[in-house]
């Protein structure tokens, strides 16, 4: 069997090797899991302030919503521009582009594995959140958690492809990092990190709906919470982006690697 | 005193002219800057729906905190982060030894090295914020309030730098302080919105623990001639207790400094 022309065995050894890696970095991983407070933040905020009920969300509400934001950015934090950056830099990336396997499948590997390491922090964080906050305590349905788990997956893969075409730039500049911000700073704002969408007044809400940004926090972390929310449309969404972007990462890449020379050359 | 004034002279003269060669660089930075400054404002407007406040704060009083905010980020981005991100670098590859081979205080040297000009931007425009929503509260700045501003919010920038200097010298035990610093970055974020915001518990951390509220919410105050003279005295405590500790860790550090080499 073959996925995106992988064989099961390299799939396999990609993601043991990977994994034995990260293993080996576990207190980064905690703290890099810890350093996602900022939902945590919010909510300390909006659970304040009693603007919560025009939005539609008691103090509840608010918690399961900033709760189940903080665990799929979690499982959908992407930095393949900063590893691909270095890798390039330091001359890595020759070798890689000599084997007959793509270098994204590489990053792809490591993200997941880094998810699977990151899991048991991820849950602790969660549990202590419950003990302060036991009022908010829900368990989702199966099917929630389900549909959670492949619109967070989902998620992770338009947020990684986006890095990726960012990546792709680094054949033309040094300094794709520096760009990288700059999807950063919308990412930050739309996609619902900060405050559930629905908060937002009726026009910005629709631009930010024409943007990749809300099916990357907002539309899994509703899901999770069990807000109302349009299943169908989002993940049609989801998928578009996904089928758009696919292509353009693809063309971008080969572009790049004609581009192509390594350092030192 | 007089060859630190010169040390930094020169070490930012050369910075300068490094930059010069990376201006699409100056540019997104510059962008981004912009892009961040208008989601935080219209977040910050939604606390304000419906004729609300924030933690007691109007809208205008809390731009002024936005303000203080975006100064401090670009002191940051122009200061800080250049130089002590940089102190892991030279732990891993033993350079420090060169660093302490100088006539120089080494904490020094290592805090001034480098000057980021894409910061400067930040600062100026945080500056702006401030004084104009300041304006538009209806308070009129007299040159004692500005010089408390200016007192309240050198002593905030030293606690901002001894808490982020510790972190940094604690890579000589650990090599890779990265993930820290992003703990503290995402910790310093709550330093946008007023502390009196916060549940209870937070205000006390964020006031005593890891003082966010010296860094922005206190200065804020201050430009609005609402600062209590006896918080700036315990300012001028707490900053010092932070500075002469990281000095002090840092001796400690030194200590157990083995080369990378050795």
């Amino acid at each position: 069997m073959r996925i995106f022309g992988l064989s099961f065995k390299v799939i396999k050894t990609l993601l043991t090797t990977q994994y034995a890696y990260m293993l080996e970095y576990r207190i980064e991983i905690a703290l890099w899991a810890l350093s996602g407070v900022l939902p945590f933040i919010m909510f300390s905020l909006w659970s304040q302030s009693d603007v919560g009920n025009s939005f539609g969300l008691n103090d509840i509400g608010l918690a399961r919503y900033f709760l189940s934001a903080f665990l799929v950015r979690q499982f959908s934090v992407v930095w393949v521009v900063f590893s691909f950056e270095e890798d390039s830099l330091s001359g890595r990336l020759s070798p890689y582009l000599l084997q007959p396997l793509h270098p994204l499948f590489r990053y792809v590997a490591s993200h997941l594995a880094e998810q699977a390491t990151r899991l048991p922090f991820a849950l602790a964080i969660a549990i202590t959140f419950f003990i302060l906050n036991p009022s908010s305590f829900w368990l989702p349905s199966l099917p929630q958690v389900f549909l959670a788990y492949l619109s967070t997956h989902f998620a992770f893969t338009i947020a990684f492809l986006l890095q990726s075409l960012v990546a792709a730039l680094c054949f033309w500049t040094e300094k794709s990092s520096a760009l990288e911000r700059l999807i950063f700073v919308p990412y930050l704002f739309l996609s619902g990190l900060l405050v559930p969408l629905s908060a937002f007044p009726s026009n910005v809400l629709k631009v930010a709906m024409l943007t990749p940004f809300p099916y990357l926090i907002n539309f899994p972390a509703k899901i999770l919470s069990g807000m109302q929310v349009d299943i169908f449309n989002g993940f049609l969404a989801q998928i578009l982006w996904i089928s758009i972007l696919i292509p353009s990462v693809n063309i971008l890449w080969k572009l790049g690697v004609k581009r192509y020379t390594a350092m030192g050359a | 005193m007089y060859r630190y004034f010169k040390t930094i002279r020169l070490f930012w003269s050369t910075a300068f002219a490094s930059q010069l060669e990376y201006q699409l660089n100056f540019l997104i930075e510059l962008l981004a800057m912009l892009g961040t400054l208008l989601g935080s404002v219209f977040i910050l407007s939604l606390f304000f729906t419906g004729g609300r406040q924030l933690g007691d704060w109007t809208w205008e009083s809390a731009l002024v905190i936005q303000g203080v905010y975006t100064f401090l980020d670009g002191l940051t981005n122009a200061l800080l982060r250049p130089n002590l991100t940089e102190i892991v670098n030279y732990v891993r590859e033993g350079t420090l030894d060169y660093v302490l081979l100088k006539p120089i205080d080494s904490q020094f040297w290592l805090s001034v090295k480098k000057f980021s000009f894409a910061g400067l931007p930040e600062i100026i425009l945080g500056l702006s914020i401030v004084f104009w929503a300041s304006f538009q509260t209806g308070y009129s700045v007299s040159i004692y309030s500005l010089s408390v501003f200016i007192i309240s919010l050198f002593f905030g920038f030293v606690i901002l730098y001894s808490v982020w200097f510790l972190i940094a010298a604690s890579s000589i035990w650990f090599v890779k302080t990265w993930n820290a610093t992003e703990v503290l970055r995402a910790l310093l974020a709550a330093g946008r919105y007023p502390i009196s915001a916060y549940p209870v518990i937070l205000r006390f951390i964020f006031t005593l623990v890891l003082p966010v509220a010296f860094l922005t919410t206190f200065p804020a105050k201050a430009i609005l001639g609402e600062l209590n003279l006896i918080i700036l005295f315990f300012g001028l405590i707490l900053s010092s207790l932070f500075f002469i500790f990281s000095r002090l860790f840092w001796k400690f550090a030194l200590k157990h400094y083995t080369s990378a080499s050795s």
